[in-house]
């Protein structure tokens, strides 16, 4: 038996040799197939990894409440535009949540910011001091205001390294000077360490910290809150304090137990499995695009087999006639179209390989390759040839051996 | 007289072609011994190839009975007549049918390579043996595309021979080949007969019937003689009497 299929295995081998050209064109279809399979999974994988990362940088106890209802599913109302979020219930939070390390308001803004004559649009986060805390994030210089600068709305500010760059184009300290954004005039106490690009794409330095109070009432002129920001004691408490702040909410809003929150709240967790889904599905639409390119190089396979088989019909016929049978030929034919499509498979592999080296070198794209995805398109080449080799392969071991001798 | 390798009894073979039926082989009864060198003849569509085809266990008979070397065959399946076929018989056709591009050698071994039980080196050596008794041993490397139509044609002898069959079967083994060519293949054939092999032998020309020892006669699908050569012409000294190849 084994040296039946090597036998075997060597005229396939010895057929494809013979039609070099024949054979690498007709593999090109896999190839690609099986080359953008692996890159695409390694994009997908890649991007998949590098959200988690970021969300989990984020701080991964941090929850994020906002006012109006449920916005996963449905149309989402803008938030900022909803004010069922008040000063009230951030106290609230603070005062009764057990779970929750920090909390702070937050009102944001867009606006210019300018010094002398230099200017930059950018935003302002309105935030308590815990903000820094809730965040993880560091100052590089200065310090940040207090809970005091806070109460009395002082006109003080964090900035990120961006603002700093476009204001203070020639490197002074920006430390103690004055600045204006949409004309209010703030002193810069403190600088924030940097962070770069998010993966969103987000600049992260560009940004302006301030006492919510003083952005509520100097710029914005509204006295409701945006969103709420705070962490949880730890990771595995996070559920648990979701859970807490919308008992409390919906308490301080007077919800009826058969009403909809008006408010949302939402761990990391959550957002990690909302961001992963959606790479997921993005992931699997790029697969099934590539899985169509493998389907034609399938058919190109059955395609040459078939011209394969027609052209060599003599050749079965002689091989029968000095003692091959059917099930010989049968793996002949199958064993070529195996050979071909998990060759294809194997150069396909490489070239996913480099395009996917190519993409994280020449894009910056963050990949990631999977063991399963090389088994996967490995698995379906294999599968691939014996499909579509079946039928030109079964057409050939039922020829007559006669007939087949005596076709011109 | 030797053992006997082919026993047919009332042999027929119908060809149905929509409603018509063609009766190519009509009840033909023979037998065949060992060592024995028959030529088949007849006019074309006398059922030469229908009855070598049945003989080869490349088709079975509608009716009748076929014993090949004592093994009835004329009930076998399919997978069961391509071992008969792989290890009783030797088959050589008029148009050679080596694999192109494909070495001499590896021409012969074809048989051998459906038959599991020889080994690669078995294989390579019973392969270069036969070459050698056909005479083409300092060609085993050459393609078909670099051989002459005898040289080609000796290759499948070397075929024919490599498993050792009970009987060689040639299908109008020289109905492509000029009459010198003829000559050296039936000089060949004489040659393996005299070291024993049992050979069945379709032709129509009359002058290559005389180098056997008996010619069996079809007619529209009957046996209508079947008698021994009382004087077999010697192929070697036919071809040594030919005029010189040049002057032909
Ligand atoms: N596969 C077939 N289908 C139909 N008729 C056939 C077939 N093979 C042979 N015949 C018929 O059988 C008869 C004998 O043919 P064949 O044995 O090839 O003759 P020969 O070899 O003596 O020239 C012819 O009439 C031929 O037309
Ligand atoms: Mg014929």
């Amino acid at each position: 038996m084994k040296t039946r299929i090597l036998n075997l295995i060597k005229i396939a081998l010895k057929a494809i040799v013979l039609n070099k050209m024949r054979t690498l064109l007709t593999m090109l279809g896999i190839i690609i197939g099986v080359a953008s399979v692996i890159a695409m999974l390694a994009i997908g994988e890649g991007s998949k990894k590098s959200i988690k990362d970021e969300i989990s940088k984020m701080g991964s106890n941090m929850i994020n409440i906002r006012p109006g209802a449920d916005m996963r599913g449905g149309v989402r109302m803008g938030g900022s535009e909803m004010q069922s979020l008040k000063l009230e219930d951030y106290e609230a939070l603070k005062e009764k949540a057990t779970l929750l390390s920090y909390v702070t308001p937050q009102v944001n803004g867009s606006g210019q910011s300018i010094n002398g004559a230099n200017n930059w649009p950018t935003s302002i986060y309105g935030v308590s001091p815990e903000y820094l805390d809730i965040k993880i994030w560091e100052l590089s210089e200065g310090s940040m205001f207090t809970s005091a600068e806070v109460k009395s709305a002082a006109k003080v500010a964090v900035v990120g390294k961006t603002v700093v760059e476009n204001l203070f184009p020639n490197g002074e300290d920006p430390i103690g000077k004055m600045i204006r954004f949409n004309s209010i005039p703030f002193k810069i106490i403190g600088v924030l360490e940097e962070k770069g690009e998010s993966n969103f794409g987000q600049d992260q330095d560009d940004i302006i910290i301030a006492p919510y109070t003083t952005v509520q009432k100097r710029i914005l002129a509204i006295d409701y809150i945006q969103s709420i920001v705070a962490s949880a004691v730890s990771e595995e408490e996070a559920e648990a304090a979701v859970d807490e702040i919308t008992t409390i909410l919906r308490e301080q809003h007077h919800i009826g137990s058969n009403d909809d929150d008006d408010f949302n709240v939402f761990s990391m967790d959550e957002l990690i499995s909302t961001f992963s889904s959606t790479s997921e599905m993005l992931t699997v639409l790029l697969v099934a695009i590539a899985s169509i390119s493998l389907l034609i190089g399938g058919i190109g396979i059955m395609n040459i087999m078939y011209v394969s088989v027609k052209e060599r019909t003599r050749e079965i016929g002689l091989r029968m006639a000095v003692g091959a049978k059917g099930t010989d030929i049968l793996l002949q034919f199958l064993i070529e179209a195996v050979l071909i499509s998990v060759t294809g498979g194997i150069i396909g592999v490489l070239l996913g390989f480099g395009a996917t080296l190519f993409i994280q070198g020449v894009l910056g794209w963050p990949t990631i390759i999977t063991p399963y995805s090389v088994i996967i398109s490995f698995a379906v080449c294999a599968i691939t040839g014996i499909f579509f080799g079946w039928y030109p392969a079964r057409k050939a071991a039922v020829l007559d051996p006669i007939s087949a001798l005596r076709y011109e | 007289m030797g053992k006997t390798i082919i026993e047919i009894n009332d042999l027929k073979r119908d060809f149905r072609m929509g409603e018509e039926v063609v009766h190519a082989l009509k009840g033909v009864s023979l037998d065949i011994h060992e060592g024995e060198f028959v030529t088949i003849m007849g006019s074309s569509g006398s059922g030469k190839s229908t009855m070598l085809n049945i003989l080869g266990c490349l088709d079975n008979p509608t009716s009748g009975s076929y014993l090949i070397d004592g093994v009835p065959v004329a009930q076998l399946n399919k997978n069961e007549l391509a071992t008969i076929r792989n290890e009783k018989i030797g088959f050589i056709f008029q148009s050679y049918n080596l694999l192109p591009r494909t070495t001499a050698i590896e021409n012969v071994e074809l048989p051998l390579i459906y038959n599991s039980k020889i080994s690669p080196e078995e294989r390579h050596r019973r392969s270069s043996e036969a070459l050698k008794m056909v005479g083409l041993e300092d060609r085993m490397d050459h393609t078909p595309a670099q051989l002459s139509g005898g040289q080609q044609q000796r290759v499948a002898i070397a075929r024919s021979l490599v498993n050792d069959p009970v009987i060689i079967l040639a299908d109008e083994a020289t109905g492509n080949l000029d009459t010198r060519t003829s000559y050296e293949i039936m000089a060949l054939f004489q040659e393996l007969n005299r070291k024993g092999k049992t050979i069945a032998f379709v032709t129509h020309e009359p002058d290559i019937a005389a180098f056997s020892s008996r010619t069996i006669i079809l007619k529209d699908g009957h046996v209508i003689k079947d008698e021994m050569n009382t004087n077999v012409n010697d192929a070697a000294r036919e071809l040594a009497a030919l005029p010189k190849e040049d002057e032909e």
